[in-house]
């Protein structure tokens, strides 16, 4: 009989949608981040370093990037003849066939899939977080306290904890109530939104609420085993965690990585975080070019000069061109005698010579104003941008675009251009 | 596919000096992220050659790790595979690897059992990117017995490789191994295609002979008995068994035209993966006309200078013309010019290497950590 301690759920079928364009067409967790990797690159490299070998991934919006890099797992050595990792998309049944409705539903509808490896306990995770983490830890400390659930906690700053779903606990860590972004938070530890489950008491709960429309964790599950006199544990966490949820959190994360010993250090022999590259040859600075304060990915030919940011693999920057406080991903070109300030640029897209971006003051977004801020101009991947024009802050564009799509040649602080591609 | 190959990789090289000391020549770190046999087993793998034996001897282990796994290249299929065979005591016979044919000889068995109607011979010291079908399109055309790739000799002397003189229709006239004075700088690559079942016959009658190497004791010795083939090759090629070609090889990835043509179609070169974070640049660094490869933190100056994987440059560093081998760390006010470190190693806060007539290799194992 196969057999697996503890396995994990991880859930990665959410859109992201504050991510604005960047995830127009991937989902969240295959969000480019760090020079070459992917958010999903993180829990992934946490569960086979911690021990955990057996991962279903359920997947739903937009799920052809995240197919294509987890494939069958061989970049986390996650290729196992029993367990390793599985895509788990939705699928039709012979009776309710329906969407992942929420965290819960998706995790329900994959019964089959946990009961084949007849686990102890299940693991659940997003694929929206970065961080390193030894869930074995975790696991223990379950054990130890004989727990029913322990969710995983952060001590944050009492005054930002109304942002996130807190966790009341007593001494012993036993969790005796919580709150969803309370007003006036009574703690300050922050739900991680990672959970493990003792099986049974996951399976009880799921089968008897299943049928609670858009079954969520949060919102009902933790609610049900606190009612019902489960044990509840907080399993405090006080390493680096960052949720990439906003572009400004998700830009100020990236720029962290620059810094000269970095609180998220990827340079550490120890809990290495993998990821499938597509490039491995090494990346060329050529006599014209300068480079200061950043990351650069494999394969990059640099002809300009790059300062604090984080460069993708195979990206290529003409001669004179200067980037600031950016994030450029994968396989990106950029043209000469560009300017970009503050820019997050995504895969593959094309820009033109002579092209200033992030120029003007900032302004609200026309399109989505809590969407793009923090001065930032977004663009999406696969975009392609003229020479010659100008590009404000607070902007984001996506699509291939003309010099028509820029009246008087600029795109002014706030603006949006979204085009859509054939057969959209 | 219509052919199997065969790595011969076993060799050690004196002109290699210092760095062939704890590795094999084909194992030699190649283009910032390479080593020199991923280039071989890469054409292979992209010439749809599924089946192919790495031949080791000379300091086998460096080559055993990195063909550790097979999956890198495509290979470890349930049709074919990649087999590294370094020399075991059997029954019969307990000698090292005698030669080239020796080595063969003493695989024969893998040789037999397999069904493929050809072999390509490569070496894995070769620095090209060739698609080996081309080689046996025209060894099948010109109805060769053996066909040989050669090419231009990329150096001012060639006495270092086999020197051959082709008629117009390319047939080999002749062919001398290392000649003392060199009559054409046509010279073999090391790369060979001849039919499998001449190749076994050839072989064991070379063993009965108690010959051993391929080259003088085969293709030399029958190159008017047998129909022997030129395959003219005119694209980049390299071989980097002395410290200068070495040296030279790795310094020519500096050029864009190199790089396009080795890295910019989907004919991939590939490698091990060692799952290193992006380079990465601290305040105070100054890279101009360099290779960078992944996990390498830079916080000094770096100038028309290759940098291997994993490789530290401290502050104040000044690193010219030289190649830094994988996993090096340059403590902080190091001056090297014109030189080969060693990898992994730890070279002392204030040192000075210059290399004043020539390339040189520097190695110095120092304590990383010490205080």
């Amino acid at each position: 009989m196969v057999k697996k301690e503890m396995i994990a759920m991880l859930l990665a079928g959410g859109q992201g949608s504050r991510l604005g364009v960047l995830t127009e067409k991937v989902a969240k967790p295959a969000v480019a981040f760090g020079g070459k990797y992917r958010i999903i690159d993180f829990p992934l490299s946490n569960c086979i370093n911690s021990g955990v070998d057996t991962v279903g991934v359920l997947t739903q919006y937009q799920p052809l990037r995240l197919n294509s890099h987890i494939g069958i797992g061989i970049p986390w050595d996650l290729d196992k003849n029993v367990g390793g990792v599985s895509v788990l998309p939705p699928y039709e049944k012979s009776a309710n066939s329906e969407w992942y409705t929420g965290t819960a539903n998706a995790i329900l509808q994959n019964m089959a899939y946990m009961d084949s490896f007849n686990p102890d306990y299940v693991l659940i995770l997003s694929g929206d977080h970065i961080y390193k983490m030894d869930y074995e830890v975790m696991l223990d400390y379950h054990k130890a306290n004989k727990a029913d659930l322990t969710v995983a906690c952060m001590p944050v700053p009492i005054e930002e904890a109304s942002r996130f779903g807190v966790m009341i606990a007593d001494e012993t860590g036993r969790i005796t109530d919580f709150e969803e972004k309370p007003e006036h938070p009574r703690s300050n530890l922050a739900s991680m939104g990672i959970y493990i489950f003792s099986w049974k008491i996951l399976k009880d709960s799921l089968l008897t609420l299943k049928n609670q429309p858009n079954l969520d964790f949060g919102k009902h599950i933790l609610p049900y085993c606190r009612d019902n006199g489960k044990r509840l544990f907080a399993y405090e966490f006080n390493g680096y965690w960052k949720d990439v949820g906003t572009l400004g959190s998700y830009w100020e994360a990236n720029m962290e990585l620059i810094d000269i010993i970095p609180e998220f250090n990827l340079y550490e022999e120890f809990w290495k975080i993998y990821t499938k590259g597509d490039i491995i040859r090494p990346q060329y600075i050529s006599e014209s070019a300068s480079v200061d304060r950043c990351i650069i990915g494999e394969g990059a030919e640099i002809y300009g000069s790059v300062s604090n940011s984080v460069i993708g693999m195979g990206v290529e920057i003409g001669e004179g061109t200067v980037i600031r406080d950016s994030i450029i991903m994968s396989h990106t070109r950029i043209g000469a005698g560009c300017v970009i300030n503050k820019g997050i640029i995504a895969e593959n897209v094309e820009i033109g010579n002579n092209v200033e971006i992030g120029v003007g003051e900032e302004a609200p977004n026309v399109y989505k104003p809590a969407v793009y801020g923090w001065g930032l101009a977004t663009i999406g991947e696969k975009t392609v941008i003229p020479d010659g024009v100008k590009v404000g802050k607070n902007t984001c564009i996506s699509g291939v675009t003309t010099a028509e799509d820029y009246p008087d040649g600029i795109l002014q602080g706030g603006g949006a251009i979204l085009k859509k591609e054939d057969g959209e | 596919m219509r052919a199997i190959g065969i790595i011969l990789a076993g060799g050690n090289s004196s002109r290699m000096g210092a760095l062939s000391d704890k590795r094999a020549v084909a194992a030699m770190p190649v283009a910032g992220a390479y080593r020199s046999i991923d280039f071989s087993l890469s054409n292979m793998t992209n010439s749809h050659i599924q089946k192919v034996a790495v031949l080791t001897q000379y300091n086998a282990r460096s080559l055993n790790e990195h063909l550790m796994s097979s999956k890198w290249w495509n290979f470890g299929r349930k049709q074919g595979g990649l087999y590294v065979f370094t020399p075991t005591v059997t029954a019969e016979s307990s000698w090292w690897y005698r030669g080239t044919a020796d080595a063969i000889y003493q695989n024969l068995k893998w040789l037999k059992e397999s069904h493929e109607p050809y072999v390509v011979i490569t070496s894995g010291d070769g620095i090209y990117k060739l698609d080996y079908n081309k080689v046996l399109e025209y060894h099948i055309s010109k109805r060769a017995d053996i066909t040989i790739v050669c090419t231009e000799c990329p150096e001012a002397d060639c006495s270092r490789f086999g020197v051959l003189k082709l008629n117009e229709d390319n047939r080999v006239e002749e062919f001398e191994e290392k000649p003392m004075v060199t009559s054409s700088n046509i010279i073999s690559t090391g790369i060979y295609v001849i039919r499998r079942r001449l190749l076994i016959e050839m072989v064991e009658r070379c063993a009965q002979e108690n010959r051993h190497d391929l080259v003088q004791d085969i293709f030399i010795r029958y190159k008017n008995l047998k129909r022997i083939y030129g395959y003219r090759f005119d694209e980049y090629w390299n071989n980097i068994a002395t410290v200068d070609s070495f040296y030279r090889t790795n310094m020519d990835f500096l050029k864009p035209d190199v790089r396009k043509y080795f890295f910019g179609d989907s004919w991939g070169i590939y490698s091990k993966i060692d799952d290193l974070p992006p380079a990465k640049y601290n305040p105070g660094s100054m890279v101009k006309n360099s290779l960078i490869s992944s996990g390498c933190i830079i916080n000094g100056k770096v100038e028309n200078s290759v940098l291997f994987k994993d490789v530290f440059v401290g502050n104040n560093c000044v690193i010219k013309n030289s190649i830094i081998l994988n996993n090096v760390y340059l403590g902080d006010n190091t001056h090297i010019e014109n030189c080969i470190v060693e990898s992994n190693d730890t070279i002392r806060a204030n040192s000075y290497h210059s290399g004043e007539d020539g390339i040189k290799v520097v190695v110095e194992k120092n304590e990383r950590y010490a205080i």
